[in-house]
């Protein structure tokens, strides 16, 4: 069994195997269970995520109606316009937005690693999907090459924004989407470790404020941003760029980033943005005057 | 290692929005439930930390409820859990406790019926995943996500034998075991996961066995 990002490379290079298949021979052996059997229970999480994205560009909204509506907004805006950030891009960041918006509605979504950080994995999964053509196996696998990193992360760190701020759930997240990217577009095992570190360190220190408490504002931009981060990570790696501090001392230094913050920056919705005069405000005409303590 | 499977990373399937103020929360009641065993009339719960800071906007309310009554993380019935509740005549009091705990999401749930209670705290530590760390006054550590069976026995030599020889006679590998006590000589509590969940006729069998009070299983 892997327990750090190194070991999890070296497996990889030693066996001339993916990431992916590290993860995969792992999880039947600990399980005791077929490949078939650990393939399709991801190829149903895959389906799940499929679902939650046609249904984000569908349009929904939230029952506070604090979010909802912008992943329709911004394919729109890509029809209509050529954006300055291109096309896979907006789409990444639409579809993982779309993703979070069913998420706050409570709707179905597979949590990856965490329901708040829901989007960044699949938004750009399926957004690089249209370029990189990918068969169903391949995208199943892009699932456990993102798990792979993400197990990493939980047994070392924390993958909870209570337990260590946002840059636990969207870092890891974002992160854990750059390592598959890489994989998916023929980027080699330390590529892909290069591009989880490099988006990792761009997410640390990044609290958990959410307004009113709820998975709402900000998390659903935050994935805007985590996915889109996850891509840029992911070329800078395949172009050949390394991390210079090494993986497994960036998610060393992500745990001890999260010990630090104080409580009212881990979802407790009493500090940050959740505590700006707007964010007070919202919380007010949400639950009512008696709601707010202290 | 806390989290030994890919689907704790890629998963779970959930009824949003919160992994760990939602889907763990289900699995915390759902555990309740199961160790319960029977109907649970009325409950009383704890939160603690940002659970009990950010319940009501998170649905860790109707999350903890949806688990008594038996509804899993990606349940759709789960949206309207405090109604099906209200329904069922089945009594939820929250108390938003400021006690200090090891973990920020933090519950202890107190359910019963005209014939008895249980006391439970589980903590949710994110992704979905919850531990059981105390039952009836019992530390124990219990991730709820392999199957496992909960003894309550009389703490005298040969109790645990006794059913560890009924677990390796039906071929049930054990793979995390604890037995603790309040004092010596007096109630203990054996808690067994296995890979596989125990079948009726084992646990009429264990019930059977020497110095047995108790049991129950979670099914996985």
């Amino acid at each position: 069994m892997f327990r750090n990002v190194a070991e999890l490379v070296q497996i990889a290079e030693q066996q001339q195997i993916p990431i992916s298949e590290v993860m995969i021979l792992q999880e039947m052996d600990t399980k005791n269970k077929s490949r078939e059997e650990v393939f399709s229970e991801m190829e149903r999480n895959l389906q799940v995520m499929e679902d939650a994205i046609a249904k984000g560009l569908e349009g929904v909204q939230s029952v506070t109606g604090l979010t909802g509506g912008d992943a329709v907004l911004i394919q729109k805006y890509m029809q209509e316009k050529t954006p300055l950030s291109g096309n896979l891009m907006m789409d990444a960041v639409s579809k993982a937005m779309g993703t979070n918006e069913v998420n706050a509605a409570m709707g179905m979504i597979c949590a990856t690693p965490t329901a708040g950080s829901a989007g960044c994995v699949p938004g750009t999964l399926f957004a690089v999907k249209n370029q990189l053509n990918p068969t169903r196996e391949q995208m199943v696998r892009y699932l456990f090459t993102a798990g792979a990193f993400g197990f990493v992360v939980a047994n070392n760190a924390f993958i909870s924004g209570a337990a260590g701020g946002c840059q636990a759930e969207v870092g890891s997240a974002g992160a854990m989407a750059s390592a598959a990217i890489v994989e998916m577009a023929g980027g080699t095992p330390q590529q892909s470790a290069e591009a989880f570190a490099m988006t990792l360190k761009n997410m640390l220190g990044l609290v958990c404020d959410p307004v009113a408490g709820l998975v709402e504002v900000p998390c659903v931009k935050r994935n805007a941003g985590g996915a889109s981060l996850a891509i840029v990570s992911a070329d800078m790696a395949l172009a050949g760029v390394k991390s210079r501090i090494p993986c497994d001392e960036v998610i060393g230094a992500m745990y001890q980033i999260g010990l630090s913050m104080p409580q009212t920056l881990r979802e407790t919705g009493e500090g940050g943005l959740a505590d700006t005069p707007t964010g007070r405000e919202l919380r007010e005409k949400i639950f009512g005057v008696s709601a707010v303590k202290e | 290692m806390k989290y030994n499977s890919v689907f704790d990373i890629i998963g779970p399937v959930m009824v949003g929005p919160s992994s760990s103020h939602t889907a763990g929360a289900a699995r915390i009641g759902l555990a309740a439930k199961n160790l319960f065993g029977s109907d649970i009339r009325w409950a009383r719960i704890h939160l603690y930390g940002s659970f009990a800071k950010t319940y009501q906007g998170h649905g860790t309310d109707m999350a903890l409820v949806g688990g008594l009554l038996g509804f899993d993380t990606d349940d759709p019935r789960m949206r309207n859990a405090l109604e099906i509740a209200k329904r069922q005549g089945l009594q939820v009091t929250f108390i938003e406790d400021s006690a200090k705990t090891n973990h920020p999401n933090t519950a202890r749930l107190i359910v019963g019926n005209d014939e008895g209670s249980l006391e439970l705290v589980g903590v949710s530590i994110g992704g979905g995943k919850v531990e059981i760390c105390e039952l009836n006054g019992f530390e124990l550590r219990l991730s709820g996500n392999h199957p496992a069976i909960l003894i309550m026995h009389n703490d005298r030599y040969g109790a645990i034998a006794s059913v560890t020889k009924i677990l390796a006679k039906n071929e049930l590998n054990i793979g995390h075991m604890e037995v603790n006590r309040k004092d010596v000589g007096k109630e203990a509590l054996m808690v067994i996961e296995t890979d596989e969940n125990v079948s009726d006729d084992i646990m009429e069998e264990l019930q059977q066995a020497d110095h047995i009070i108790r049991i129950s299983k979670i099914v996985s």
